[in-house]
This record gives C-alpha cells, sequence and structure tokens, in this order.
C-alpha cells in the first residue's frame, strides 16, 4: 500500500487539457478485456450446427471444483463505473472503451485478451475450435477494425495444438491481431511437448504468446487442492505463473523456438527473481537431467519472458518494488492495466513517486514495442 | 472558513450521492438515513471515484467462523479496488493513518439563513423556501 504522489506536474495534470496531452507519456496497454454484449453476438461467426449446439448444450469448462467463477470481489469481476448506461457489460460498448479508457488516457495501443466465453478451457475441443474462431472474428469485427487503437489476440484453443495451429494461421495475416492468447491454466504444464506446435507457429508469424492467468483446468489452483477463499485464489495465480515459466524453461521450448516470446499477464512479478534464483541453483546440480538446456534458466528467462505490470506488488516500501524490477530487468516489464476489470491500473498512478522517468517510459511504451506486432 | 452551497437537500435524498466540485475539489456527499457525509472524492489509495463507489456495511469477525455485520451504508467502497472507507471519518478500515479521505463538515440549512451570506452560492440561485447542503472547506 502506497501513497502515490504525483510523478510529475504534467502527467497528474489535467486531463482534459490536449496541451498537457501531448507532453504525457503515451501508452500500449498489455491487457484489455472486451466483453461480449450478449452470446448472440457470436452468432454470426457460428455455423448452424455449432450455434444449435452452443444453444443446447453450451459451455462445458474443465472446471473441477471451480463452479462459477463470478462474482469476484465485484459483478463481472469489473470496475463499477465500467458499466454501460445501458446495463450492457463493461467492455461491450466501444464508445465507452474510447472515452473512459483510451481517450482518457492517451493510449495508443491496447491488447485485447478475451475471457469468458472465449472457447478456451472447454473440454470438446472441436466445439473449443469453433468457438475461439468465432470469438477472434468477433473482435476483429467489433474492436480492432473500428478502433485500430485495440489490437486482438489470437484465441486459441491450445488443448488441441493441431487446431491452435490452424487458427494462428488463419489469422496471423491480419494486422489487427497482435499476439497469440493463451491462459495460465492449461491442462498440462504449458512447456509440455504437445503445446510445441503453438510455439512454433507464433515463433513462425512473429507473434508473441501471451498466458494470461485464469482458464480452468480441472486440476486445482494450487498444488495441494481447493482453498476456500477468491484471495487464495487471487494470490495463486503467482504459483501458476511459476509453473508456467518452469516448464517452458526445463521442458527447452526456448531451445527449440530461439525466437520465441512470452508474455505472462496479471500473475504480478515479485515472484519471478526468487523462482530465477532457485531455477539456476538446482540447474547447476542437476544438469545432466536436462541436458538440452544449453544455458542457464535465468538467461532463457531473460531473453524470452515478459511479464506486465498489473496487479503489481505494492510493498509499503516503495525501494522494494524498485529492487524487485532491478532483479527481473526494467526492460521486462510491460504496462497492464486490466481495464475494465476491479484491480484495474491507472496508468500514472500505479507506479509509486520516485520511479525514474525514463523507467517509467520503458515500461509504460518501449518494452512493448519490441515485443508485440503492432504494424 | 469559507462555505459553499452546494445543492439542494431536495437533491440528495436518502440513499442517494452527489459529486458536487468545490473550490477545485471533487467531494462525494451522501445522505445516509437522512444524515449528510461529505468526503473528498479520490481514493487515496490509486484514484478511483468514490461517488461511484458501493454503499455497503462493516463485516466483522471475533473469531473464524463468526461474523457480524455492522453499520449498514456507513462504509463507502471504492468501485475500483475495494477500498473501504468510514463515512463517519473518512478513514480506510486497512490502513486508517495513511489512507483516508478528506473528511468535510457538511449541514443542511435553510434558504432564508443563507440569503443572509457569507455563503458561496456558485451555481445556482438560493431561495428562501427551500433548503440546501452546505459545505465548509477548511
Amino acid at each position: 500500500m502506497t501513497l502515490d504522489a504525483p510523478l510529475t506536474a504534467e502527467v497528474e495534470g489535467n486531463r482534459e487539457s490536449p496541451a498537457i496531452a501531448e507532453v504525457r507519456l503515451k501508452i500500449i496497454d498489455g491487457d484489455v478485456h472486451p466483453a461480449l454484449r450478449s452470446i448472440d453476438d457470436l452468432k454470426p461467426y457460428l455455423s448452424a450446427h455449432w450455434w444449435e449446439h452452443l444453444q443446447t448444450y453450451g459451455s462445458r469448462k474443465r472446471s473441477g471444483m471451480q463452479i462459477e467463477p463470478y462474482p469476484k470481489s465485484a459483478p463481472r469481476a469489473c470496475r463499477r463505473d465500467a458499466w454501460p448506461d445501458d446495463g450492457s457489460p463493461p467492455g461491450s460498448d466501444l464508445n465507452l472503451i474510447r472515452s473512459q479508457y483510451l481517450d482518457a488516457y492517451g493510449v495508443e495501443y491496447g491488447m485485447l485478451g478475451p475471457l469468458g466465453m472465449s472457447g478456451q478451457s472447454e473440454i470438446n475441443v472441436a466445439f473449443s475450435a469453433v468457438m475461439t474462431a468465432a470469438v477472434n472474428d468477433w473482435q476483429r469485427d467489433f474492436f480492432a477494425r473500428p478502433e485500430p487503437r485495440l489490437k486482438a489476440g489470437i484465441v486459441v484453443p491450445y488443448e488441441d495444438a493441431e487446431a491452435s495451429v490452424r487458427e494462428i494461421d488463419r489469422c496471423a495475416g491480419d494486422v489487427c491481431y497482435a499476439q497469440v492468447f493463451m491462459l495460465t491454466r492449461t491442462g498440462d504444464p504449458a512447456g509440455n511437448r504437445r503445446y510445441w506446435p503453438i510455439y512454433a507457429a507464433a515463433e513462425r508469424h512473429g507473434l508473441p504468446v501471451a498466458l494470461h492467468v485464469f482458464g480452468s483446468s480441472g486440476h486445482p489452483f494450487t498444488g495441494v487442492g481447493w482453498p476456500s477463499y477468491y484471495i487464495e485464489e487471487s494470490s495463486g495465480h503467482s504459483t501458476s505463473c511459476q509453473t508456467v515459466v518452469t516448464s517452458l524453461v526445463i521442458e527447452g521450448v526456448f531451445e527449440r523456438f530461439p525466437r520465441l516470446k512470452v508474455v505472462i499477464v496479471e500473475g504480478g512479478f515479485g515472484w519471478l527473481p526468487a523462482l530465477t534464483w532457485r531455477l539456476d541453483k538446482l540447474f547447476e546440480r542437476n544438469r545432466s537431467e536436462v541436458a538440452h538446456l544449453k544455458r542457464r534458466p535465468s538467461e532463457y528467462i531473460r531473453e524470452h519472458i515478459w511479464v506486465t505490470s498489473q496487479p503489481m506488488e505494492e510493498p509499503d516500501n516503495r525501494r522494494h518494488l524498485f529492487d524487485t524490477i532491478e532483479w527481473i530487468g526494467w526492460d521486462r516489464i510491460l504496462f497492464a492495466s486490466d481495464y475494465p476489470h476491479w484491480d484495474f491500473d491507472d496508468p500514472f498512478r500505479a507506479f509509486p513517486a520516485g520511479t525514474p522517468r525514463e523507467r517509467f517510459e520503458q515500461v509504460l511504451t518501449r518494452n512493448a514495442r519490441s515485443v508485440y506486432r503492432l504494424g | 472558513m469559507p462555505r459553499h452551497v452546494v445543492a439542494k437537500l431536495s437533491d440528495i435524498p436518502p440513499g442517494t450521492r452527489k459529486l458536487v466540485h468545490v473550490a477545485g475539489r471533487a467531494i462525494v456527499v451522501l445522505n445516509v438515513n437522512d444524515e449528510l457525509f461529505a468526503l473528498s472524492d479520490r481514493c487515496p489509495h490509486k484514484g478511483g471515484s468514490l461517488s461511484r463507489g458501493t454503499l455497503t456495511g462493516m463485516v466483522s469477525s471475533p473469531e473464524p467462523g463468526t461474523y457480524v455485520y455492522q453499520r449498514p451504508g456507513e462504509i463507502l467502497r471504492c468501485p475500483w479496488h475495494g477500498w473501504e472507507f468510514d463515512v463517519r471519518t473518512g478513514r480506510s478500515w486497512c490502513d486508517p493513518k495513511r489512507l483516508r479521505l478528506m473528511n468535510y463538515t457538511v449541514s443542511a440549512e435553510p434558504g432564508a439563513a443563507l440569503v443572509e451570506g457569507p455563503y458561496v452560492a456558485e451555481t445556482f440561485p438560493v431561495t428562501i423556501e427551500d433548503i440546501y447542503v452546505v459545505i465548509q472547506t477548511k
């Protein structure tokens, strides 16, 4: 919990003033969530058969004991001030996204990450494939084409790698799409070879792979069963993310795909330095078990992994936050707001006072240019 | 001690709130069961607008498994990250010393008394027939 003072006079200035907007830093946001007004939005993109299937059988996810994920702290896990006047879901009204977020803060690009009825985590992999394709078309038509500041993520039915590759190949030629979008709770740890075709396709097309927290695999959130509280689930994302990073590195994904870029989204980042140190230590003692790794785990992490800022750790002493980022590397942190979700980070309030201006600019804009396909 | 007329009392009936701007400050005025409160609108945590927040109660617990819901309608929860503020003091529950809202003196006063001054009625005329909400800025 940090008491934030203004970073500089200009960034805390009047948001309405165009003169001030010009000198403010540009923002590239790694995590913006679009929403369906209703499931009918997907109807034009589903065949008669699959629409009928959806109406008749609905979504059946690999949910385990995670039956109904909402409300989490707030209805639809959203900011209470992000609901359009007509009562449709936050994130479904492009005009409100523009006025409340893109225009108000001067956002240059926002990366879309569809959650919920996005076709991911479905048990029926054929249904998963058609739903993700429909969601990709919907993102393009409802958001990315009419609003070039919003970039779609190619949502893939990742439990079926072949279908995922087909979907990446189908979408990648369109500059509306800036990344491949997966969730951290995969059926097997993300570095498992059955997912490798997805990474191969992403690398081939020059697209980063975002792994956003959530999803449901059927496995508990923790390594030892189902916790009772949402706070436990929220803090548990850091352990899911550690599994993702460890698996990608140790399985040799980055050895096999040397140009692959991975962004861990919404998992915080305070855990990353300690994980890196531990992996290096274990590697030095057990290297022969994973002889396919040519370098220390820390080197793969430093080269291939980025983390988004939100929901940022907020230590009482801000120096501890700066130290943590130093250990990770200021060039590896990408700003994310999570708009319109309840734990939204205001780009100009998220980082504590005392953040060096050039570092802030790196995180807010510059790092993202080397990660996402923005052209 | 400037005093500002910010609304007619009838504009803020019980159970509602109104965002007003006084001398460059955004202030949320709440009417809780005919009792008025005026607090700074900007959440000191990360800047959410409290006028868009939820008015709720205070859950406390003497021990795990036992829960008590008290003071319904007296806790204002930020629409973003859910920080809880006591409308009577402006203090947050989690960090009452550091994270607190400015708590303004607010009252309902008859127009007949106000037309005499020294009040600042910035945006609308005051008539003696009505009752007005008056905020005092320090």
